[in-house]
């Protein structure tokens, strides 16, 4: 696109006159675009093609493609007894987490936005968890909840026991685990917000809620609005701390989609096709709901 | 990242079943194993075989002292539990996989009906002690009355208990439970002694797989089955079945049993007892070494209702895979791997239960009679290793339909057994 822009730009312009030049300039524009069009076209679109095309047929793990299985992939997958269920949980689990990571993310970069004696440390400490893989950390939460050694024993809680239980330690671990990256983007649109304005708010007689209500949200909507995405795409797409932490437990309570995915095609399910067809619904839900989260977004802005 | 690890991972997946569909035809170019006689062939080619890491001990040695008298050189590669099934699909797929592989014997029919493994039928006869082999292995290698595996490692299921309790709380140290009532009775025997951080028993209480390796033997100690002789429905609504989920229940209504079993997922169901916390549970015996060092160990069969013993005859079996080029020296090591150096000299010496019934007593089972039980156990006829094309998805994957059934007998409403029972021969019927 950008590469069509430019051109229609020059010949308006009168720079060009022959079209040999023209031309040339437009191999220059692919050739620019090339790599990351190549790039696009074998990690993404081949893949999702392959993927497609797995959903469609009945595409055993170990016996590969027998031909032809749709829509039976498709409509075995909601069928399937766990599915709902699944479905739900993840939806649960993308808005608890999404609502209570957003909060606390940017209350985190409200405190640290100021500088202070302790900024320092304060940032460096929210931050620090980040810097641990996923994986690792769902380890780590792994000892801290396991009653054979957690040190909250004492306690007499059973921290994965019950759904609800399994619910808020995996949502404790993922706030613990990505607050400070988050805080870290909100921070970034916070000092993007320009003195003056903060300046004349004051001069208006603005309070400190006001102020946030009326100049601070505002201003932010597109750092929120990227972090919102972010979060909720990652929660839709939950899949290590629930395999570490629940393995879908106690009675499938914690079943996230992706992890059904995972039951399909590797833990007992051994079917490739019907896991692609689970691939391609979740792929469409995450477009639709990112569609609809930047239409929200431009939609507020004009 | 996620949504492109997952969906690259499939890509691999799907790319390689498409050059396997190309180099189909160099299948046929392998020589059949039986053309070079008993043994095989030690000619100093070089073999992978490939295993998962709970038997990391026992491939290890028996690898090494292949390797040590062999010309044939074996490559081994450990691959994590939880990753076999998928790397196995991936390589049967592209027609990658090794030599040699062994597979949890409870997914071998699956794997055979996939047919990832080579015929095997005329090697094996061939063997002079053929039928001296563990026939639990031998029967779940078995599709089509052709024979694909031999036992690699077994895993046996039986009674461990601490003899330091026991004494503790006045029992018979040097008795175990001989029925799920003396069983009952001794864990809550235990429980009574109210010490800090000790409770009667343990079990995987959200673990599929555990429970099937600890909990069948009861049912078949009984004299009745877990499952039709197809593999196809669920028995698990027997009188036995329902005696085994009342004892556990009533443990569980006791206190008696450790808190963590209600959400152990298998990853730890083993620890408690290496800590000397537990008075008695069903424990793989592989683990017999391990658990000595901390604990004074007693050793029985698993018990039946009213008496009879049994074990789960678990464990990996072995094969030559669909892609293996060296057939002939591939069945060089599975023939050494049945004979007395490699089941008596390696697994015996390092305490791993032996393959072959006549083996079963030798010099190390002398030493510890607890190996003597073990062994004598194995070859009973109530000892089993059920056989059912579906069983990862009916009994070990997590969410299975077994899961659901035994959390509801021990922790909730267990009037729905009928309908718990019919869920996983839905499953086992697929």
């Amino acid at each position: 696109m950008s590469v069509a822009s430019r051109i229609s730009v020059t010949e308006r312009s009168g720079l060009v006159s022959r079209p040999a030049a023209a031309r040339k300039r437009k191999l220059t524009g692919w050739a620019y675009a090339a790599p990351t069009a190549l790039f696009v076209l074998i990690f993404f679109v081949t893949p999702i093609l392959l993927v497609g095309r797995m959903s469609v047929s009945d595409w055993g793990l170990f016996a590969g493609n027998r031909g032809l299985n749709a829509p039976e992939n498709f409509t075995d997958v909601a069928e399937y007894r766990l599915f709902w269920p699944a479905v739900w949980f993840t939806v649960k689990y993308t808005l608890v987490t999404t609502v209570i990571l957003l909060g606390l993310a940017l209350l985190l970069a409200l405190i640290v936005q100021e500088s202070s004696r302790w900024t320092g440390f304060l940032r460096t400490s929210f931050l620090v968890p980040s810097a641990l893989g996923l994986a690792s950390a769902s380890l780590l939460f792994y000892a801290l909840y396991s009653p054979q050694s957690s040190p909250f024993g004492f306690l007499g809680v059973s921290f994965l026991g019950t759904p609800t239980a399994a619910l808020w330690s995996t949502v404790a671990l993922i706030v613990w685990r990505f607050a400070g990256f988050y805080m870290l983007l909100l921070l970034v649109g916070l000092q993007g917000i320009s003195a003056d304005v903060y300046e004349a708010a004051r001069l208006d007689g603005a309070g400190r809620w006001q102020t946030f209500r009326y100049v601070t949200l505002p201003l932010l909507r597109s750092s929120i609005a990227l972090c919102t995405i972010l979060c909720v795409t990652g929660s839709m797409l939950a899949f290590d701390q629930f395999y570490l932490l629940t393995k879908g437990g106690p009675d499938n309570s914690t079943l996230t989609i992706v992890q059904l995915i995972y039951n399909f095609a590797f833990f007992g399910g051994n079917d490739l096709g019907r896991a692609a067809a689970l691939s391609i619904m979740l792929l469409a839900a995450l477009l639709i709901a990112n569609v609809l989260q930047f239409r929200g977004l431009r939609g507020k802005e004009g | 990242m996620r949504r492109i690890l997952v969906w690259t991972a499939l890509a691999a997946l799907m790319a390689g079943p498409l050059v396997a569909c190309s180099s189909e035809g160099g299948q046929g170019e392998a020589q059949a194993p039986t053309g070079a006689g008993v043994d095989g062939v030690d000619d100093g080619s070089e073999l992978t075989l490939w295993t998962r890491a709970p038997l990391e001990l026992q491939a290890k040695a028996l690898v090494d002292a292949y390797n040590k008298s062999h010309k044939n050189q074996v490559k081994l590669t450990i691959v994590p539990n939880d990753d076999y099934v998928a790397k196995v699909g991936a390589a049967a797929g592209s027609g990658d996989l090794p030599d040699l592989f062994a597979a949890d014997i409870v997914y071998v029919p699956n794997w055979t009906e996939a047919g990832l493994f080579s015929d095997l039928t005329e090697s094996i006869a061939k063997l002079p002690y053929a039928d001296k082999i563990n026939q639990g292995h031998l029967t779940a290698g078995t599709h089509e009355g052709k024979k694909y595996v031999l036992p690699f490692v077994l895993d046996l299921s039986v009674i461990f208990w601490n003899k330091a309790l026991y004494k503790e709380a006045g029992l018979d140290p040097e008795k175990g439970p001989t029925t799920l009532d003396e069983f009952k009775q001794q864990a809550l025997a235990v429980q009574n002694l109210k010490k800090a951080d000790t409770y009667g028993t343990y079990f995987g209480g959200n673990c599929g797989g555990c429970n099937v390796f600890t909990w069948f033997p009861m049912v078949w100690a009984s004299g009745e089955d877990v499952m039709d002789p197809e593999g196809k429905k669920s028995l698990l609504n027997g009188s036995a079945s329902q005696k085994v989920y009342s004892t556990w229940r009533d443990l569980q209504t006791a206190g008696a049993i450790a808190p963590g079993s209600k959400d152990e997922t298998g990853a730890t169901w083993v620890a408690a007892f290496q800590e000397g916390k537990i008075g008695v549970m069903p424990y793989p015996a592989t683990l017999l070494p391990t658990a000595s060092k901390t604990v004074d160990v007693g050793v029985t069969g698993i018990p039946g209702v009213s008496g009879g013993q049994s074990t789960f005859v678990g464990g990996d079996g072995i094969g030559i895979s669909k892609d293996a080029e060296k057939t002939q020296q591939a069945w060089n090591f599975m023939a050494w791997l049945m004979s007395e150096k490699a089941q008596v000299d390696v697994l015996a010496a390092g305490n791993s239960t032996v393959a072959r019934t006549d083996l079963a007593d030798n010099q190390y089972s002398a030493k510890d009679p607890r190996v003597a039980t073990i062994n004598k156990v194995a070859g009973l006829p109530t000892s089993k290793t059920p056989v059912a094309v579906n069983f990862q998805q009916a009994f070990n994957a997590p969410g299975s339909p077994w899961v659901t059934l035994l959390r509801n007998q021990v922790y909730g409403d267990a009037s729905t057994l009928e309908k718990d029972n019919e869920a996983v021969t839905q499953v086992l019927g697929q």
